[in-house]
């Protein structure tokens, strides 16, 4: 291979780096997803990809919604079942069902956990001040996973966190 | 300077753990008259207190001066090699080695034990000094003048190697006060010059009273093969008019200077810096930030040192492999039945690169165990010393080739082992005459390959493990019961049970109770087996047996319902189909199988792991009888599939520790496969059914109270 060839083709500072990059757009950017028919959406960088349902292997004694772990592409995934995990709609697996592949990486660790949502809808731009609070008003899904809600046409979304969707992994099983 | 030296500093203590090293191992070997030896320690010694310095570790600097001026005595014959001296060395080497400890972690140290070595050293020196001063310094160390003049001339290509003149004037000036002229006659023009290259020289003025000849050329000593240096004492008056003339010469041509030379950092008159312009020094800058993130990740991870064959070879695969793909993908381009045979072919191929590939990966992070063996001689060294036995250590096949992991957990265990069979193997030198041995006790250290396991053998000529005290001491603890029958193999295994220990005494060394059974978990942690073998009068070995890493495994793949679990075939005793007749249900809903004339409890899979199982019966089902810590259990599985070689794969990355299992692999076809953890697997069966008495007894407690 021709390294002049390939330096040419890796973006560097300045003018290269900015190809590609949708600048109509402001704000940050996330990923819709559908549990039973609520819209849920995550931080889009934090997506590793977003994969069809496969049968996992299961973990011995593992709560009913980590349904087990994948191989992907040589690393071990585990795979959570976002509709028991919040208590939202039965769990039914057939060809609509798609597994986003989250990744969040803190200072210490970074983990990989793949959920499953029933189908992936859009992608969201959301500016800073349309993010609001969540009213304290009942809900099965405890507080610190929500970020927000976005309004979106006459329906509204809501903003997951994804370092807390992995780290409460780590304190509920075991 | 532009060149930040704080990124060079791993490699630094890098290089200066090696050159300690060396010292160490030298030092044991050291002989009178012994040339070779004495200068590899001098030269250890040398580099690793130029890098302190250049580095501006003035302690250790200061410290392994001492040190140098002793090794350069005893290089010169002037004084003598005596243990004396080679113990205070020695005591140097761990003092050094704690100072740099200190840099590595930027923590502090104990200042008191270098201060008593540096006391040590310095006594040592004076006793010898009085008589050999004038050996020493034999030009002109009485006459100190005022004021030094020096005349430097590097050669061309001296910035190449590494020097900087800077660095060399700046130690100087802690001499004393420095004048410098930069004299620019040879500085050829624009055209021709070479901007890697020094032109320059220098005719330096030191001020000072107290400076010798000697201490100037020190200076100097790194680049005196590099450079004319000429050094002269003059008086006060005579070269002030010369150099002022100097001056301005000098000025001028430094102004033209910086333009041409700015891309090569290290050439740097006194005052070029500030006038580099930003364009050209901003590449090189950048750059430096980039290694020196690289580097400060580095010592958490660790780093290896790799055979350059070994990459060479790893280069090669991966060329072959990329060829084999790229013949693979052209046959997809067009592929009809025809080419079935081109296929599998290339399909054949990509098989053998990727093995080959495995095999040369996993030799990377092997090593030779003599890494780990290393530091024996100077443990039996300093062991002999403090028990007052004569001992001789004899290492073999320390080239044997090991895992870097299992390496780095093995040293501590096999340190214990090593001072064990010093402490209770070797007897004194009396008892030794006295059973007509030689006075001379021998430890044998031996690593060699054994299938794919490695083992590491730690013998001694010592008195042997009696057994029968061994025997009554093990009845004493409760560990055996008298009517036991054991064989001696199993008798001297006693011995690394938890809470046992034969020595009538407590010792410094070993025989605080805790140890050996720490040992034998060390090494069973490690996936190995440790084995004990004595005769009386002759002497023990341990024999540990280890796999060569810890991260492919020998497996048994077995089914449970639909899910396929890997058993480590280390662990498997055997594999039966349960006979009715055999199965014993007792106290309650234990069951237990008639293994011959044991009984094994069963622990059904399906049950511990909640999982959906083809049988729920004992009846007709397969056992898989498993041995961890003396302990046997069967596993109760549906099917049993191949064996084979898995790549354990860590849970724990983006989930956690599960119970019962150790790992997770992927299987041939792409899914993944758990790995049983057995001694996990029998502590989980254990706590269930303490669990279980637990609820009985309160429920029992309860109905009592009603009644």
């Amino acid at each position: 291979m021709d390294i002049q060839a390939l330096a040419q083709e890796i973006p560097v500072e300045g003018e290269y780096s900015l190809e590609g990059i949708d600048f109509i757009t402001s704000g940050e950017q996330y990923l819709t997803f559908l549990l039973e028919t609520e819209q849920y959406a995550v931080d889009i960088l934090c997506v590793e990809e977003i994969r069809s349902w496969e049968r996992p292997t299961k973990i011995p004694n593992a709560p009913s919604y980590v349904k087990g772990v994948i191989n992907m592409r040589g690393v071990i995934v585990p795979i959570v079942d976002l509709r028991l995990k919040f208590g939202i709609g039965e769990a039914n697996y057939d060809e609509t069902t798609v597994v986003i592949v989250l990744k969040y990486e803190s200072a210490e660790q970074g983990r990989t956990i793949g959920f499953v949502v029933d189908a992936v809808s859009d992608v969201l731009n959301a500016e800073e001040n349309e993010i609001k609070n969540a009213p304290a008003f009942g809900g099965i899904i405890p507080h610190h996973y929500v970020n927000g809600l976005v309004n979106v046409g006459e329906g509204v979304v809501t903003l997951l966190n994804v370092e807390a969707l992995q780290q409460i992994e780590a304190h509920t099983i075991g | 300077m532009s060149v930040d030296l704080s990124q060079f500093i791993p490699t630094f203590l890098e290089e200066s753990y090696e050159g300690l090293a060396l010292m160490e191992s030298s030092l044991l070997n050291l002989e009178q008259g012994d040339d070779e030896t004495i200068n590899s320690i001098f030269r250890a010694a040398h580099s690793i207190k130029g890098g302190a310095g250049t580095f501006g570790f003035g302690h250790v600097t200061d410290f392994t001066h001492l040190v140098e001026t002793l090794l350069d005595e005893m290089r010169d014959g002037r004084r003598e090699i005596r243990s004396e001296e080679v113990e205070v060395l020695l005591e140097s080497v761990d003092c050094m080695r704690l100072m740099i400890d200190a840099i590595q972690n930027e923590t502090d140290y104990d200042n008191s034990s270098i201060d008593v070595t540096s006391e040590k050293l310095e006594l040592l020196l004076s006793g010898s000094l009085s008589d050999d001063t004038g050996a020493d310094t034999p030009v002109e160390t009485s006459k100190n003048a005022s004021s030094w003049q020096i005349i430097f001339i590097p050669e061309h290509h001296l910035v190449q190697t590494g020097n900087d003149p800077l660095l060399l004037f700046n130690a100087l000036e802690d001499l004393g006060e420095l004048k410098v002229n930069a004299i620019v006659d040879s500085l050829p023009s624009l055209t021709e010059m070479d901007v890697e290259e020094l032109y320059l020289q220098w005719e330096l003025q030191l001020f000072s009273d107290s400076v010798t000849e000697q201490d100037i050329r020190e200076v100097f000593e790194w680049v005196e093969d590099e450079c004319e240096l000429e050094v002269t004492p003059v008086s006060f008056d005579e070269p002030e008019t010369e150099s002022t003339s100097l001056d301005e010469t000098s000025e001028t041509a430094e102004v033209k200077q910086p333009n041409d030379e700015t891309p090569s950092p290290e050439v740097t008159a006194p005052n070029i810096e500030p006038e580099i312009t930003p364009s050209p020094a901003g590449a090189p800058v950048t750059e430096n930030k980039e290694v020196k993130v690289a580097t400060k990740a580095k010592p958490e991870g660790g780093s290896i040192r790799v055979g350059v064959d070994k990459v060479d070879s790893l280069i090669n695969l991966v060329g072959e492999l990329v060829i084999t793909q790229s013949m693979l993908s052209e046959l997809g381009n067009d592929f009809d039945l025809s080419k079935v045979d081109k296929l599998t072919a290339g399909l054949e191929q990509l098989l053998q690169n990727t093995k080959e590939l495995q095999e040369s990966v996993m030799r990377i992070r092997m090593l030779p165990i003599s890494f780990a063996f290393n530091r024996f001689p100077r443990l039996i060294h300093d062991l002999a010393k403090k028990t007052g036995k004569d001992i001789e250590l004899i290492i073999n096949g320390e080239n044997t080739e090991l895992d870097k992991t299992v390496m780095e957990q093995i040293g501590d265990p096999l340190v214990h082992l090593v001072r064990n069979a010093v402490d209770h193997g070797i007897e004194t030198a009396e008892k030794r005459l006295a059973a007509g041995k030689p006075e001379k006790g021998t430890v044998w250290l031996d690593a060699y390959h054994q299938g794919g396991n490695i083992v590491i053998e730690i013998k001694d000529d010592g008195g042997g493990i009696n057994r029968d005290a061994v025997f009554n001491k093990a009845l004493e603890k409760g560990l055996i019961e008298p009517t036991t029958n054991l064989t001696d193999n199993q008798v001297f295994e006693l011995i690394l049970e938890p809470g046992f220990s034969t020595a009538k005494e407590v010792s410094d060394i070993s025989g605080r109770g805790v140890g050996m059974d720490v040992v034998k978990k060390n090494i069973q942690a490690l996936g190995g087996r440790i084995q004990v073998d004595s005769t009386p009068g002759e002497g023990s070995t341990f024999k540990v047996n280890l796999p060569l890493t810890l991260a492919i495994l020998d497996g048994q793949l077995v089914r449970v319902g639909e899910e396929v679990f890997v058993v480590p075939l280390i662990t498997i005793v055997e594999s039966l189909q349960a006979k009715s007749e055999n199965i014993n249900r007792v106290s309650g809903d234990m069951i237990l199988y008639r293994l011959r004339d044991e009984n094994v409890p069963v622990i059904p899979i399906f049950q511990l792991f909640n999982l959906p199982a083809d049988s729920q019966d004992v009846d007709d089902s397969l056992l898989v009888v498993v041995e961890a810590d003396g302990q046997k259990v069967g596993l109760m599985v549906d099917d049993l599939l191949a064996q084979q070689q898995v790549v354990i794969k860590s849970l724990k990355d983006n989930y956690q520790d599960v119970s019962g299992v150790s790992g997770a692999t992927i299987l041939g076809d792409g899914s993944v496969a758990m790995i049983l953890d057995i001694p996990g697997i029998i502590q989980m069966a254990l706590d269930i059914a303490n669990k279980k008495q637990k609820e009985k007894q309160l429920k029992m407690q309860n109905e009592g109270a009603l009644i």
